[in-house]
């Protein structure tokens, strides 16, 4: 059938900001598919909030919208654009509950605008518990014993008719949110009261626990003609029980025989028809391990992140298909973008074993439960490739930056044999470890297997590993060892380790043996077609088909930033992908390497090339021996990026932009101290400092507060502010759990207004597109700060000063490219606070609300163009006539025991933009879109710590006049009262009922404002009142600045019809 | 120990010896089914030939003695990359390397299997050796590779006397030219009463026995090289019987009505193959085992017509004959290994014999 012509003009819908269980794979998809619809003439209206995405992009949407992702302004976009269609089926969990309400008012109807890709029917069939359990058991797929209920009683009533354990699953939440395991009515009560309230239609589904079965994932997809294939399937190493973000994944299934995968295909397929999907679909499995039995446990009737995960695994555009489906091709009519010969009606067939890792933000959350349960905690994940599972868990393992690189890299040697086999049972991120461990010691499979239910194939698996370290460590290093070592993947320095020998000897005698890395192709068919594609992943031994060509063009080697986490997120990938373009416009063939299968980057059809490899020296180093390339871009790439520069030099690759020595310049505290003392730049008194003792000497003699930081830091990790000397020791202690290379700085903390700076340095001129000023005052990391362009409180003077200060630190360190820098504006003062010689988190909403494309700028600087001759004016761009405010997100209800209160480390998952002609419609939109939305019950909890009560007196009063009841305990009470603001004392929660607890789990508060002491020992009342906010669903704000930013955007919800800005309409000038 | 696969164009592959340590000459193809890795082994369609897996991870979950497709292996060697060192599965009964011992059928692991593949693709299916003699002679082996022909196989695969499943349904006649289990099984699943009658066996006989309907199974070899049965074949077009033929059975069919058959460059052999039904325009992933194509340019469309199509290459998958009871695919309806997409055409050959009984 080929497309329909009705369909001229597509509203695509995006998933909104970053946060756990929905990232970055929707800005892949989305990408992907309004790519696809271009490609066939169609107008594409974007929708997204998240201004770090490419997909909000002028280059990927005709008209894009950077708003907030409600069903008022999806309305009134389209009464405004006139879409003839909406495809919501690429946002995540967020597009189609948009979808679902719209489709609920009548507006589509009413408005002739077509929902595409999907239909309401199919959505509810999917999504609604009772409705999706009834489908299931009208085809005969089994589904586990369960009960969608809307209270309590009912909740307790039928798991007593099924027994504990029971699962709990709140309908229409993304990521699990709110769901788990009860094992008792206690643990009942409190996970099913929560997701009542979490879920948007206070329904939650209990069902029997199928917890240890296997856990078995197929993607599926189906055009309208109703043919159906399947993508591919996936296991999960951890059986039923662990979300399948949080899970070790494998692709495909490697312990299912054919009669298992055909059975459970089949399945996927009738279910995929029944539902009436067109497009791709999910089906997730618990796959009984002693028998044929099985249930459905979910369907998810959109891309998703198994389906990103799916076409990264299998090279099959799942996003790109379902975007041609949706308008109206079927499957045997769209042709197989990798072996251009194929069509996309085909099953992909893998020759080599996939794996992927969840990156879960523990090393950020110091204070969060590690347990792994029904609610995803991931950021973000690795995957690898290699044709052999142990080799592609070893490449997953190192690519995931956490200080990890073997199964030997957590130390579990000092357990009794009783201990380990008690934290067998933990269901955590450091399991695979524990397993290793145990296989060291020599404990049974089976042991293992009964006490953790993951298969033995798997156990066997670690066991080879540990057995291959083992032989490393006692057996003489022959070829055939080295060889074999190799082949899993073991990394040279880990191999001189074991062996006792140095890297250079092990890579001297690989040289010998000619032991070298070879690439393989993914090529969607097991090699049975010639393909096209150029999507590598390397394996030891065999031939390499990755044989560069001769092009004449120049080779650039772009470095991706590798997995999402808290403080490196997509901001990273967004400048990757745009360099890369940029290169390819120059006129360079273009190499990218990165690990991440959530990301754009990772798209087969970005680069020339594509290494999907692991970002660690040698695995860089491998390719750079097979492609030669002409020079290398690290500062486009985050940390990640950054971090390898040094070893690219000692390869010989050109680092191509700013110099390695001046980007250690800015990082290095003495060399820096010399630039800026040359450029006559003050910045805050500090010490470069190495152990405690010191720390606390440099802090004395500053005066506290100071801020203690590591340097090479990113998202403020590890920095805090101490006020006193146990803090600095304690922080100390944290800053060294981690090997630390590199120097700690001690600064003195100033309280000042914080501004921050993305320029381009051509190596005489600059060009910053904008001064962007974070309502919260420094001491707040400026990821997790709210982010005002242009900058509205600091004087003119202070604008030109920053401007001057830019200009020369950029000259000073010879960037050439991307610079970014924060100030403090402190009295009138200018201080810098840090510089990054690279590109930063704001770039792409500057980038974005200014029309100034900086990283092609940058890019095509850095190869030698100059501001000028590209027809900019360099210095301080005039300013846009939009305010556009940048306000982080943030994932706590997703991890249990996480602090919420911000401080110097950065917390935030995402961001969304709100950008208006007025600043406070601007705050208005940006508060909307973090889906803050209130008022509900107009009830407030405050507490301030004393430094901060007269700051927090105007706000309070404010709320007050807005008519909200303000509860507070004794001290803020006090206060509040003696200025004539109505507070009602609260007992605190370790006094008597009623206190604060039972105000916040009455489910009657909006907002909890919540000024904790600075300082390590946080008040463990406030962290209890925090948490228990937070897992409730009430907004909890940690900073007067916040606070007062808030209470002026709820006096503005008057502003009833906002001004929808189309961004591709804003021009650099 | 060390394994060689030598090619006919005289590529050689060292890896490690795996079942049988005997040489082998035979034609290597590859299979790129990911699971199903007994199904294939227990192919009869695979007499004659060595089968590389092209999924690198083989004997994961072990042998499971009920998913044979026939009481033994049949390809004369067996190509992998690698051999799972401990199944798992709660089936599973053996090890693939026990297996592959006990009926000493010799193989090669850890090679480069999708060297070997893009090989066989780039160059087509070729004849090859597999041998543990570490001093051989490329200058002897060479000739004798290219000289090698597999010759009539499905004598060797048939079965020698009839055998008959129970069934209240149709009486179904299944002739027997190297058939997966999973025909008669999918057959007597809808009831038939199936007998399986030896590849030989007279078409007067089978006849004689009044079957409702006749299948004719797949099997290995080139088609041409049956010509005694072909005429059989003929015979019971002639009659009036409805007729169902898989694979081999398909294309002896065409060639029993005057069409040609002719040698993929290097087959299709694996699960993941699109077939459009021409009368619906519908897409099926069908698994796929053949090496030789009936040749749609011979059709008298007098006779037959193409009534199914190849997505990826546009080769013939199935025919329709004009005025008769019979259509016949090149694909397994069976699975076994590979998709159940189109077990449907089970119903339809019952529908051919006059609907559910």
């Amino acid at each position: 059938m080929p497309k329909n012509p009705d369909i001229k003009k597509v509203l695509v819908i995006g998933s909104g900001p970053i946060v756990i269980g929905q990232a970055a794979e929707f800005d892949y998809a989305g990408t992907q598919a309004c790519r696809s619809l271009k490609e066939e003439g169609l107008e594409v209206v974007l929708l997204n909030s998240n201004p770090a995405t490419i997909m909000t992009d002028k280059d990927i949407a005709d008209r894009v919208y950077i708003e907030p992702l409600t069903v008022e302004v999806v309305e009134q976009l389209i009464l405004k654009e006139k879409p003839d269609s909406v495809l919501p089926t690429l946002g995540g969990q967020a597009g189609l509950n948009l979808a679902m309400e719209l489709e609920e008012r009548g507006f589509l109807k009413e408005n002739n605008v077509r929902l595409i890709g999907t239909t309401s029917s199919t959505i509810r069939k999917a999504e609604d518990r009772q409705e999706f359990k009834d489908t299931m058991e009208k085809i005969g797929e089994p589904v586990a014993a369960s009960l969608v209920v809307t209270n309590v009683e009912d909740g307790i009533a039928f798991t007593n008719t099924i027994g504990y354990p029971v699962v709990l699953r709140p309908a229409y939440t993304l990521g699990g949110s709110g769901g788990g395991i009860a094992h008792n009515e206690e643990e009942l009560v409190e996970i099913l009261s929560n997701g009542l309230r979490l879920s948007r239609v206070g329904e939650v589904l209990v069902e029997r626990c199928i917890a240890g079965w296997k856990e078995i994932e197929y993607e599926v997809m189906r055009d309208s003609a109703g043919n159906c294939i399947t993508v591919c399937n996936m296991e999960n190493i951890d059986p039923v029980g662990v979300h399948t973000g949080d899970s070790i994944v494998v692709a495909p299934s490697q312990t299912l025989g054919d009669k298992e995968y055909q059975m459970l295909r089949t399945s996927a397929l009738n279910i995929i028809s029944e539902l009436g999907i067109t497009g791709g679909c999910n089906v997730q499995y618990a796959l009984n391990p002693d028998s044929f039995e099985y249930c459905v446990i979910e369907v998810n009737p959109r891309v998703s992140r198994s389906s990103a995960l799916a076409s990264k695994a299998t090279g099959y555009p799942i996003a790109k298909v379902a975007a041609k489906i949706a308008l109206g091709y079927t499957l045997d009519e769209i042709p197989n973008a990798i072996t251009k010969k194929t069509y996309a009606s085909f099953e992909p067939m893998l020759d080599y074993c996939v794996v992927k890792i969840p990156r879960l933000p523990f090393d950020k959350f110091i204070s969060a439960k590690r347990t792994l349960t029904t609610q995803m905690k991931a950021t973000g994940e690795v995957m690898s490739i290699c044709n052999n599972f142990e080799g592609a868990l070893m490449k997953a393992i190192r690519s995931l930056e956490q200080h990890v690189d073997s199964l030997m890299s957590y130390d579990f040697t000092g357990l009794s044999e009783e201990e380990l086999l008690e934290q067998l049972e933990i269901v955590d991120d450091m399991r695979i470890w524990r397993i290793a461990e145990a296989v060291r010691r020599g404990v049974p499979y089976e042991k293992i297997h009964d006490l953790t239910k993951i298969d033995c194939w798997f156990i066997d698996k670690i066991a080879i590993l540990v057995e291959m370290e083992q032989s490393l460590r006692t057996k003489e290093l022959t070829e055939e060892l080295l060889r074999e070592a190799k082949r899993m993947e073991f990394p040279d320095y880990i191999i001189a380790r074991l062996s006792g020998k140095t890297q250079e000897e092990v890579k001297a005698l690989r040289k010998q043996y000619n032991i070298v890395a070879a690439y393989k192709m993914v090529d969607t068919c097991a090699a049975e077609f010639a393909a096209t594609t150029p999507y590598y992943y390397s394996v030891y031994g065999g031939e390499n088909e990755a044989v560069p060509e001769n092009t004449g063009k120049k080779k650039v080697l772009v470095l991706g930033s590798g997995p999402i986490r808290i403080g490196q997120g997509i901001e990273f990938d967004f400048c990757s992908v745009h360099c890369t373009w940029a290169f390819a416009k120059e006129g360079y063939e273009t190499i990218i390497i990165n690990n991440n299968p959530e990301t754009v980057s990772t798209d087969f059809d970005i680069a020339d090339k594509l290494y999907f490899e692991p970002l660690t020296p040698e695995d860089v180093e491998n390719v750079v021996n097979n492609e030669h390339p002409d020079g290398a871009v690290v500062q486009f790439g985050g940390q990640t990026a950054i971090k390898l520069t040094e070893a690219l030099i000692k390869m010989g690759v050109k680092i191509l932009g700013t110099s390695a020595e001046d980007v250690d310049a800015a990082e290095d505290r003495e060399l820096f101290d010399q630039i800026l003392q040359k450029c006559e730049i003050p910045r805050a008194a500090g010490h470069t400092v190495f152990t405690a003792e010191e720390a606390k000497a440099a802090a004395n003699q500053l005066g506290y507060p100071v801020l203690v930081r590591p340097s090479y830091v990113l998202g403020g990790q590890g920095m805090q502010i101490a006020i006193n000397d146990e803090d600095i020791e304690k922080y100390i202690g944290v800053i060294n759990r981690y090997t630390q290379e590199h120097p700690i700085l001690v600064d003195k903390y100033l309280e000042g207004k914080e501004i921050e700076v993305d320029a381009v340095c051509d190596g005489e001129d600059i060009l910053i597109p904008g001064i962007m000023e974070h309502i919260e005052r420094a001491g707040i990391h400026s990821g997790d700060s709210i982010s005002v362009y242009p900058a509205q409180s600091i004087s003119q003077k202070a604008k030109e000063t920053i401007e001057e200060y830019t200009r020369r630190l950029a000259r000073s360190l010879h960037v050439l490219g991307m610079i970014n820098i924060q100030f403090i504006v402190y009295r009138e003062q200018v201080y810098v606070i840090e510089v990054n010689p690279r590109s930063s988190r704001t770039v792409p909403y500057i980038s974005k609300v200014t029309g100034i494309p900086i990283v092609p700028l940058a890019t095509r600087v850095i190869l030698g163009h100059k501001i000028r001759e590209m027809g900019y004016t360099p210095g301080l761009q005039p300013e846009a006539d939009y305010i556009a405010i940048k306000m982080p997100v943030f994932s706590f209800e997703k991890i249990r025991g996480a602090d919420i209160s911000l401080g110097p480390e950065m917390k935030s998952t995402g961001e969304c933009l709100g950008i208006a002609r007025t600043f406070n419609e601007a705050l208005y939109k940006a508060f909307l879109g973090a889906g803050i939305n209130l008022p509900k019950y107009k009830n407030m909890i405050i507490t301030v710590r004393d430094s901060e009560q007269q700051e927090m007196l105007p706000v309070a009063r404010r709320f007050e006049q807005l008519g909200y009841k303000i509860y507070a305990t004794r001290g803020t009470a006090r206060m509040l009262q003696e200025n004539g603001v109505h507070a009602i004392r609260t007992n605190k929660i370790e006094q008597d009922s009623p206190n604060l607890m039972d105000l916040i789990l009455g489910h009657k508060i909006d907002l909890v404002i919540d000024i904790p002491e600075q300082g390590v020992e946080h008040a463990k009342d406030g962290f209890i009142i925090r948490r228990n906010a937070i897992e409730t669903g009430v907004n909890v704000l940690t900073a007067v600045d916040t606070a007062e930013a808030l209470v002026t955007s709820l006096e503005n919800t008057d502003i009833k019809k906002l001004e929808l800005v189309d961004i591709a309409t804003i021009a650099g000038r | 120990m060390k394994a060689f696969l030598i090619l006919e164009d005289g590529h050689v592959f060292t890896g490690t010896s795996i079942g049988s340590r005997k040489e082998i000459i035979s034609e290597i193809v590859f299979n790129t089914s990911m699971t199903g890795y007994l199904e294939v082994l227990t192919d009869p369609s695979y007499a004659g030939q060595a089968v590389c897996m092209t999924y690198p991870l083989i004997g994961n979950y072990g042998i499971c003695y009920e998913d044979q497709e026939s009481l033994r292996p049949w390809p004369e060697g067996y190509i992998v990359r690698e051999l799972s060192r401990m199944p798992s599965n709660f089936r599973s009964q053996d090890t693939i390397q026990n297996f592959l011992k006990r009926f000493d059928i010799p193989g090669i692991a850890g090679i480069d299997t999708r060297a070997l593949t893009r090989i066989l693709r780039e160059e087509g299916t070729m004849n090859g050796m597999i041998t543990t003699n570490e001093n051989y002679d490329l200058q002897e082996i060479l000739p004798r590779l290219k000289a090698y022909r597999t010759g009539k196989v499905v004598e060797k695969v048939t079965c020698s006397e009839p055998v008959k499943w129970k069934g209240t349904g149709y009486k179904v006649a299944l002739m027997d030219f190297g058939v997966k289990k999973n025909i008669p099984a999918s057959l007597n699943k809808r009831g038939c009463q199936v007998t399986v009658y030896p590849a030989q066996t007279p078409a007067e006989e089978i006849l004689a026995a009044r079957p409702d309907g006749i299948m004719l199974s797949n099997g290995p070899g080139d088609p041409k090289d049956c010509g005694d049965i072909i005429k059989e074949v003929r015979k019971l077009y002639d009659s009036d019987v409805p007729i169902f033929a898989i694979c081999l059975g398909h294309q002896l069919m065409a060639l029993a009505t005057g069409a040609d058959t002719k040698k993929l460059k290097y087959g299709h052999r694996g699960g993941n193959h699109p077939v459009k039904d021409l009368a619906t325009g519908r897409v099926y992933i069908t698994s796929q085992n053949h090496g030789y194509v009936v040749d749609t340019a011979t059709l008298d469309p007098k006779v037959a017509e193409p009534a199914f199509v190849n997505v990826n290459d546009g080769t013939n998958e199935g025919l329709r004959y004009i005025g008769k009871n019979i259509f016949t695919v090149q694909y397994h309806p069976e699975a076994s290994p590979g998709p159940q997409d189109s077990a449907y055409l089970f119903d339809r050959f019952i529908d051919m014999m006059g609907g559910k009984k």
